[in-house]
């Protein structure tokens, strides 16, 4: 039976969930599914990874963090458990580290996959305009999962927590964070997307997009990249080829007509509304629920209404 | 200061891609080209670097002889040199091979920091900067949105899914660059000019040693037609029952 180690992240004691759902992706391949945590809360996160598919879990110890320490280390369980495989979720983190644990591998990576076998993977090319299925000759099959495709099993057994080695000084160390304010989900992770483009004509009228996401309660702000180039809003809320892929469960595109470039960073979502005054916008042609009007008239009204949807459960 | 800036020749943003006859190609008939998105980013940081610190800005890329257009809008900017590893079938190379073929160049050349795009926007890996960094054994922040470089030390911000956070770091380093880093230049026609006269310099790339091989190429699933629920406000009702009896989400 062959090894896959899985890289997992975790805040306050639990694991992310784009973490359980790579766990998820290598127990569907395999029994002998070994994860690796370092940082302070890893050995309570650790202990709760046997019902998500993880065999093992091995913690490492270290300073502040350093994404070329914490790749040697886990390059180190990859080599010491003979792993075949390696998965990390495509999360900010995951993305810095996978690749360094697949050079030092000597392994090519698949980054952002949206489907896994033994020996290769399936990812979106060209943000998506394409679909490559891929087959992998590296020694280890190194991936990046992308958030939100791949499930979380609850199925699972016992894990085993053992400690290996200390991580070494790194080369690169994490001096601060300035967190997200509270409340503020990022939009490759959120169920769901409120993005908003030209439409809205001026800056301040993205109040509209937040109360909107605000009244959905899950919901995080995404933008255009017209509006990002203007100004109007972070480059961090830009959903597209030059922002950010997203798939979330919704994606209402309020006054964005719908450029291939922002069609190619959405379309994966499962169920998209559009809401644009010009009923031969591009949007439309993808989306599954259009209103065609004036997005000043109707998105105070659908605020109010999901509002009431959601207090009456 | 050394300073290399990798790019890449990639399809313009706007392609509407076909599947070549084979099915594990892009159809190459018709495709524009242009320089990564990001790889602009990493030079414009890399002649803002040289411009406050002095030294020298090296452009290095993989591809075709005639990559030079790209590498001349560089020079034209600001940058000093170019250097192309001539590979007609760059495409082919997969993140690892490319990560191997620019750290033999780099480590001959030398270099105190080395700055790419954050991803190449028609592979997406996202997977060359840190391998790079790995394999040369330096220091690197990715997705890069604020650097200082002073004293043979850097600090670098990057975008995390949490917030922002901030590494510090020796040199040398391999940074990759996200857009909020800086916005890139025009060329002026003074420049257009003297790039003409600067050096481009070919070499023979290494041989391709990727580990990937395409098995299909396709085009996504198309999505099931949708519809329009109606017009106006008056529509909002329609949307909520939509969205809570068919799509399940409310």
């Amino acid at each position: 039976m062959t090894t896959i180690v899985v890289f997992v992240e975790h805040a306050n004691g639990s694991a992310k969930r784009g973490s359980l759902e790579a766990l998820g992706a290598a127990r569907a391949l395999t029994s002998s599914v070994v994860a690796v945590l370092c940082g302070a809360g890893a050995e309570q996160a650790a202990g709760t990874l046997g019902k998500h598919g993880a065999a093992k879990a091995v913690v490492l110890d270290g300073g502040a963090w350093s994404p070329d320490a914490a790749a040697s280390g886990t390059a180190a369980v990859v080599k010491e458990q003979q792993a075949k495989g390696f998965l990390a979720s495509a999360t900010s983190t995951g993305r810095d580290l996978a690749p360094r644990v697949a050079a030092l591998l000597d392994s090519t990576l698949l980054s952002d996959c949206t489907a896994l076998t033994q020996d290769g993977a399936t990812r979106p090319w060209l943000a998506g305009k394409l679909v490559a299925t891929l087959r992998s000759k590296a020694p280890v099959l190194c991936a990046t999962l992308r958030r939100n495709v791949f499930p979380v099993r609850e199925d699972g057994g016992k894990c085993e927590v053992l400690r290996g080695p200390a991580l070494g000084a790194g080369k690169a160390t994490l001096e601060k964070v300035e967190p997200r304010p509270a409340g503020k989900l990022d939009v490759s992770e959120a169920p769901v997307v409120v993005s908003g483009g030209r439409g809205l004509k001026e800056p301040q009228h993205f109040a509209m997009i937040e109360e909107l996401a605000a009244a959905f309660g899950n919901a995080a702000v995404g933008a255009s990249r017209a509006v990002v180039d203007a100004g109007w809003r972070p480059h961090a809320e830009q959903v597209g080829q030059t922002g950010k892929t997203v798939s979330p469960q919704l994606y209402v595109a309020v006054g964005i007509s719908g450029a291939i470039q922002h069609l190619a960073g959405m379309k994966t979502s499962k169920v998209i509304v559009a809401i644009n005054k010009d009923p031969e916008a591009p949007i439309f042609k993808i989306a599954d629920y259009g209103i065609v009007g004036d997005v000043f008239e109707v998105v105070p009204v659908l605020t109010e209404a999901i509002r009431k949807a959601k207090a009456h459960g | 200061m050394k300073i290399i800036a990798c790019i890449k020749r990639v399809p313009t943003t706007d392609l509407q891609p076909r599947v070549a006859a084979d099915g594990k190609h892009l159809d190459a008939s018709g495709v524009q080209h242009m320089t990564s998105f990001y790889d602009e980013i990493a030079v414009e940081e890399a002649i803002r670097l040289k411009e406050k610190q002095g030294g020298e800005v090296t452009v290095l890329t993989i591809g075709p002889s005639d990559v030079s257009k790209e590498l001349r809008e560089a020079l034209a900017k600001g940058a000093d040199k170019g250097l192309i590893l001539v590979d007609p079938a760059w495409t082919d190379r997969d993140p690892l091979d490319t990560a191997r073929v620019l750290k033999g160049k780099i480590a001959e050349l030398g270099a105190d920091v080395v700055l790419l795009g954050r991803v190449a926007t028609d592979r997406d890996n996202a997977a060359v900067g840190p391998m790079l960094a790995t394999l040369l054994g330096w220091a690197c922040v990715t997705d890069v949105i604020g650097l200082e470089i002073a004293d043979g030390r850097g600090t670098a911000r990057r975008e995390a899914d949490a917030g922002l956070e901030t590494f510090s770091f020796a040199l040398p380093a391999v940074i990759t660059c996200q857009k909020d880093l800086n916005e890139p230049r025009y060329a002026g026609l003074k420049g257009i000019m003297a790039a003409k006269k600067k050096p481009v310099e070919e070499a023979p790339a290494p041989a391709n040693t990727s580990q990937v091989e395409v098995v299909k190429l396709e085009l996504p699933a198309s999505r099931k037609a949708g519809r329009i629920v109606g017009e106006g406000a008056a529509a909002v009702p329609a949307l909520i029952d939509a969205l809570r009896n068919e799509a399940k989400l409310l």
